[in-house]
């Protein structure tokens, strides 16, 4: 579904992607993982458009995207949660869901949606009128989640959704992205908490200065790499 | 104070507010979204001062000169951002910043060179030299012509804002532009809807401000261009309440600076002015409205 070939990105003088390449099936939940400032966030940020790759290629369902930008990648159906949600502070909740599926053109589906957001995250339609800045952490969060999934997207990115949340809300988000996953979706998924990413993720890429440092299932890569290690910044001994 | 100075003070601030309040309004969209002050904005009331100016020998209706003066200035803001902002949008914001500068100089080197460089009397109709009596007070029309105008556009943009999709993303692209994008709504769009905006405000500042003062010169922008920034740091640079806010407070100072200063002093209107903005600038250096 999505594919990266030796993608480049850099920021003025500082590389922060050399020559990445990684795949997602469909219906696959991919992970990324790696210390801060290995280019996680990069990479998904170069797939939704928002910074544009030196070089390489980033192919999705046959088509290539690298390059466009951000409003047209969304058209082809790639949605994107920034580590910083990004949540439209001034507007209500149901304005930023309506924002969402801005891409939209049926009436109908689109109100279902709007339902199926408010079955699945319940305190939003608790809270439709109110200002987005007024919820809590993990309410943001889940708007976040909501506001993406109402453009339909066939492939869905978040960037590290569970940071800055309580432990028990860190439990929901995984649970949710689980469930999203079971549901059919595909995602890309980029975080820290790297055992929970591992219990739910199909397959997963470590990244390291820029680079796949190593590759594969998650049992095996928790064979082979030492975890703790990938956060410390150590010499990875993985396959 | 007798009512009737009360009464006139209130009128006073608020037709003059209500042309600051648009003209702050009018900054703070395109601010607001591009993080860029446009100096050129004050070109685009000499613009539609122009208009007016040329089409008085016409047999055109004053409204439609109005009507077309106000498109001219929309116009020239749209071009504005499709010719010289649009390329250097990629760009860091002291380009765009050095843009708006040659912009505003292009325009007005253009009025001195295929105009003149002497003041043009504009058409102005009738119902702007009229006074009403109202309370014992000689209300000149225009003023409330001007809070009447004010008021309605006010409230035509809060709905357009609140209650349409492009109202609704505009909000959005002005607090997290890039997400906006993200979300499919594309850039163009939004800021060529802010920068027609930002000329239809100042298109309908430029006739209440030359049904002040009654002509036009090429330098003529300068001084609604600094009165729309001073407003727009007053009441937050980033809060579409707060331009409207700054500009009613501005004009508070000035009209109560008018009537408490003596003669002597009121030559430096402007210079008490200034000194009240720092103040408050240096109580509340995020302008009296936070962004949301």
């Amino acid at each position: 579904m999505l594919a990266l070939d030796n993608i480049h990105v850099n920021y003025g003088a500082i590389v922060a992607l050399r020559g990445v390449s990684l795949n997602v099936r469909e219906n696959e939940l991919v992970a990324l993982i790696g210390a801060n400032g290995a280019g996680k966030s990069t990479a998904l940020s170069t797939i939704a458009g928002v910074l544009k790759p030196a070089g390489g290629t980033i192919i999705f369902q046959g088509e290539s995207i690298a390059g466009l930008a951000p409003e047209k990648i969304i058209r082809r159906g790639i949605a994107m949660i920034p580590e910083t949600r990004e949540i439209f502070s001034g507007l209500t909740v149901m304005e930023n869901l309506l924002l969402g599926g801005y891409i939209r053109k049926d009436t109908v589906e689109f109100k279902r949606d709007l339902e199926r957001m408010i079955d699945l995250f319940p305190i939003l339609g608790e809270r439709l009128n109110q200002a987005a800045d007024t919820l809590s952490g993990g309410e943001q969060q889940q708007l976040a989640i909501a506001r993406a999934l109402m453009s339909h997207p066939k492939l869905l990115m978040l960037d590290e959704p569970s940071l800055g949340l309580a432990p028990t809300l860190v439990n929901h988000v995984f649970k949710l992205v689980a469930r999203l996953h079971a549901e059919g979706m595909t995602i890309l998924l980029v975080e820290q908490n790297v055992n929970q990413t591992l219990k739910i993720c199909d397959r997963v890429y470590l990244l390291k200065m820029g680079q796949v440092a190593a590759q594969g299932l998650p049992e095996n890569l928790r064979e082979h790499v030492d975890v703790e290690s990938v956060y410390l910044g150590d010499r990875i001994d993985a396959q | 104070m007798s009512f009737g100075s009360f009464l006139q003070f209130l009128i006073d601030t608020l037709s003059l507010g209500s042309l600051y309040a648009l003209m702050a309004l009018g900054m703070v969209i395109v601010y607001g979204i591009l993080r860029l002050v446009n100096f050129a904005y004050g070109e685009y009331i000499m613009v539609a001062g122009y208009t007016l100016f040329l089409l008085s020998q016409s047999p055109v209706p004053w409204l439609i000169m109005a009507l077309l003066s106000v498109l001219a200035a929309v116009g020239a803001s749209y071009l504005t951002e499709r010719v010289a902002f649009r390329p250097v949008r990629e760009q860091t914001v002291t380009a765009m910043l050095i843009t708006s500068f040659a912009v505003s100089t292009l325009y007005q080197n253009a009025a001195l060179l295929f105009i003149s460089p002497r003041a043009k009397l504009v058409p102005l109709p009738d119902i702007f030299s009229k006074s009403i009596v109202f309370a014992g007070l000689v209300v000149p029309l225009r003023n409330i012509l001007a809070i009447i105008v004010t008021f309605a556009l006010l409230g035509f943009f809060a709905l357009l804002l609140k209650r349409t999709i492009i109202g609704i993303a505009l909000r959005a692209a002005a607090d997290k532009f890039t997400m906006t994008r993200m979300l499919g709504i594309p850039a163009n769009l939004v800021i060529g809807a802010a920068f027609a905006i930002h000329g239809l405000l100042a298109g309908v500042v430029a006739l209440f401000w030359f049904g002040r003062i009654g002509s036009v010169t090429p330098g003529i922008g300068l001084a609604p261009l600094l009165v729309a920034f001073i407003a727009t740091v007053i009441g937050g640079m980033r809060s579409l309440l707060g331009a409207v806010v700054g500009g009613y407070v501005l004009a508070l100072i000035n009209v109560a600076f008018n009537n408490l200063l003596t003669q002597n002093f009121l030559e430096y209107r402007d210079a008490f002015t200034f000194s009240l903005v720092i103040l408050i600038l240096l109580l509340r250096p995020e302008g009296l409205v936070r962004a949301r």
